[in-house]
């Protein structure tokens, strides 16, 4: 198991009538890559990986986003982070496939309000209308790559690398004064 | 901003998700010990440098992670068309609507 690494705790960072950032408790993550046929690999995650960029799908507590024509971010609780590992390990010789924990690797951060769309303009050049609800994206953010996940109208996740986190953790926040400050 | 279509996204997205990555359709020989060191040259230095449309790779670096090709005029900076990597350059007399 990877080691966590990021030095922000979970809880409550910034909140205004605007919007709302917290910082999620850890969970599990793994990067995979995989082409081909990907029955053996569905059946081992007991999930139907989405084929579309942006796509997501969730079994229980597994989540899947499509990142690329061959790339998915899944996100599970720690504790099934190893069963998982195992299971595609064992579908490896019918799919050869590259499955990696980047548990470690990063931090989300949940983003929620009515203007929570707005405070993500803050930093992200591409129009958040074009991300419907229940699809998710890799994108950028202030110079970051990021991972957004929306999960309603006015809710977001974002998956952040640790060594970026508390840069933009501090941007979200200042945002989230700044459009509660504005006469509307 | 210049805004650009990912063909594997189906997305026009902004500029700053991409990377620029030279000209396209550089082909790598099939038998590298038969090359004379001026086909070498050619291959690893010599581009065309076109005024005009360009046939050219992008990255989609921020996004899908994909390299794609583009033809795009090197005097506007408008984009023609892009498409996947592998397939054939298309001929520039089709390339009549400008992508927005
Ligand atoms: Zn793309």
């Amino acid at each position: 198991m990877t080691a966590h690494t990021s030095s922000l705790s979970s809880g409550v960072a910034a909140v205004s009538s605007a919007a709302r950032v917290s910082v999620e408790a850890p969970c599990g993550r793994l990067s995979l890559r995989a082409r081909g046929d990907l029955s053996a690999l569905e059946g081992a995650l007991g999930l139907a990986l989405p084929r579309k960029v942006g796509g997501r799908a969730a079994a229980g507590e597994l989540q899947a986003l499509c990142l690329g024509p061959d790339e998915w971010m899944l996100h599970a609780p720690l504790a099934a982070v190893s069963g998982l590992v195992e299971a595609c390990a064992g579908v490896y010789g019918a799919l050869p496939h590259s499955l990696v924990d980047v548990s470690g690797r990063e931090v989300s951060f949940q983003i929620s309000g009515p203007r929570a769309a707005e405070l993500l303009t803050l930093g992200c050049a591409r129009d958040i209308d074009t991300i419907a609800v229940g699809e998710g994206r890799r994108t950028l953010f202030d110079g970051s790559t990021v991972i957004l996940w929306r999960d309603a109208a006015d809710s977001f996740r974002m998956d952040v690398w640790n060594s970026f986190a508390s840069h933009l953790l501090h941007l979200l926040e200042v945002g989230v004064r700044e459009l509660a400050a504005e006469a509307l | 901003m210049l805004l650009i279509h990912c063909p594997y996204c189906s997305e026009t997205l902004p500029e700053v998700e991409f990377t620029y990555a030279g000209e396209a359709h550089i082909v790598r020989p099939e038998t590298p010990s038969a090359q004379s060191d001026a086909d070498w040259e050619g291959f690893l230095f010599l581009r065309s440098n076109v005024r005009g449309p360009h046939y050219e790779r992008w990255r989609h670096l921020h996004g899908c992670g994909r390299y794609f090709n583009a033809v795009r005029d090197t005097v506007s900076d408008k984009f023609l068309t892009t498409y996947k990597a592998g397939e054939p350059r298309p001929d520039l007399s089709t390339l009549t609507v400008t992508q927005k």
